[in-house]
């Protein structure tokens, strides 16, 4: 049985846990643990090392999706969970852009740990305070070429895309990996 | 006990703090090579302060404030060899040059933007000479440390944000492509056209402040300011080798052949596709 991966990062309560569970074929591995700090406790829980999703491509192969920590303090766990993924995805709450900056800063780490792969999802979407995709794409500092896709995580449909959309560029990426530099031209900003 | 250590385990807030509270008179010499700063205390009040590599009298420092031209500076270096600062001072409000005021107020600023640089220091080695005192002929001032400290925490959270956005100075700076945007029209500084000049991928940030004059702080407040504006990006500056990836040796993508790759990858999608 071959398995390969997929990880789904972002800051705190960006919703990467809900992300996995709506397409996930197992109940969410979880180890969600009940916030403490008073400063994070805008939900009831948070996850302290991963998410771990399960999605049977067919008798031969699986797909993982690994949510990360949100929570720069299990940081730790982000350089192991990146290891041999096939891409990654980044998750921003659209309606909070006090964290539209950690954000960024994920996806840099991410980007440096492995340079494969990615898209930004930008998340609750359906929030009457959503920013707009562009404004975010400005806000973020992501290039033209980097995808960045409208999402509710709570939305199966929505999920899809998401996915869909980084095997896309994942395919994208094995044609033109021949090209020398490719990974130089993906500007991160 | 002697009044030492570095700054990455005793900030340079909770020093200050400290020379304020015990109004300690003395000189406090803080190393972090390349750079020297002696900053000199009376009963916990800034008195006098000196770049170890910069020994400028009092001329140069009127000069940079625009009290005296350079052929002022000339004439006074070469008629008035020899004089003190304190003299020269005498000298110039004497023959109604400058006033008191003017030349406390230049000196003051000069000691305040060195002061201020301590600020944007997370490490160095620190220590407190009880014993040395300003030079003699030097004219010293009294600035409370209360308000400075507080503007200097300011200064500090600046300073983390701006290294946020902008981690090293190694990396260049190129035009964005935005079309329709003229830079004849935005209504810049002098300073800021000075490193809109500079700007090219072949020059790091690094070489832009060494040539503008500038220190870590300007510069990164510049460049923070053009990035914010969409004027300018971060690159890599051309000709510096791509870093290898940190992990690169752990990372194990699947080895397979490419054909085999995108069948996965098609797998995948046709499955996601049908849930």
């Amino acid at each position: 049985m071959q398995t390969v991966k997929m990880v789904v990062t972002g800051p705190f309560n960006a919703g990467k846990t809900e992300f996995i569970r709506s397409i996930s074929e197992i109940e969410v591995v979880s180890t969600e643990k009940k916030i403490s700090s008073e400063a994070e406790r805008v939900k009831a829980h948070t996850t302290v090392a991963m998410d771990f999703g399960r999605i049977s491509i067919d008798e031969n192969l699986v797909l993982y999706l690994f949510g990360t920590p949100g929570q720069r303090r299990f940081d730790f766990m982000w350089e192991i969970l990146s290891e041999g993924m096939l891409g990654f995805i980044v998750m921003v709450d659209s309606a909070r852009p006090e964290t539209f900056r950690e954000a960024r800063n994920i996806l840099e780490t991410f980007h440096a740990y492995a340079p494969t792969p990615y898209v930004v999802a930008a998340n609750k979407q359906d929030d009457a305070d959503a920013w707009e995709i562009e404004d975010m794409r400005i806000a973020l500092r992501l290039s033209s070429q980097v995808k960045l896709l409208p999402c509710v995580a709570t939305d199966r449909e929505a999920v899809k895309k998401v996915l869909l959309e980084l095997l896309y560029s994942i395919l994208e990426e094995m044609d033109t990996s021949d090209v020398p530099s490719a990974d130089e031209k993906r500007s991160v900003g | 006990m002697a009044l030492k250590g570095n700054l990455r385990d005793f900030s340079i807030t909770q020093l200050l703090n400290l020379i304020s509270m015990a109004r300690k008179t003395g000189t406090l010499i803080l190393e972090r090579s390349p750079e020297q700063l002696f900053i000199s205390f009376r009963e916990g009040k800034l008195s006098y302060a000196r770049d170890g590599t910069d020994s400028s009298g009092l001329a140069m420092v009127l000069y940079r404030s625009k009290k005296l031209n350079a052929a002022q500076v000339r004439a006074i270096t070469q008629k008035a060899q020899g004089i003190t600062d304190k003299e020269l001072g005498l000298l110039l409000i004497n023959s109604n040059y400058l006033s008191q005021q003017e030349i406390l107020t230049s000196l003051q600023s000069y000691y305040l933007n060195m002061f201020n640089r301590l600020f944007t220091w997370s490490e160095g080695l620190f220590r407190f000479e009880n014993e040395l005192l300003p030079p003699a002929d030097k004219i010293t001032v009294r600035i409370g440390l209360e308000n400075l400290i507080l503007e200097g925490t300011r200064r500090m959270r600046e300073w983390e944000q701006l290294q946020d956005e902008i981690p090293s100075l190694d990396m260049a700076l190129k035009f964005s492509d935005r079309p329709g945007v003229n830079l004849r029209n935005l209504n810049l500084n002098v300073e800021e056209w000075k490193v809109i000049s500079f700007i090219n991928p072949k020059n790091t940030i690094h070489q832009i402040a060494k040539a503008t004059k500038k220190n870590d702080i300007e510069i990164r407040r510049i460049v923070y300011s053009f990035i914010q504006a969409g004027l300018i990006e971060l690159i890599r500056p051309v000709g510096v080798p791509v870093p290898p990836p940190p992990v690169q040796s752990k990372i194990t993508p699947p080895q397979a052949s490419k054909t085999e790759q995108k069948s996965l990858i098609f797998r995948i999608i046709s499955r996601i596709r049908s849930l």
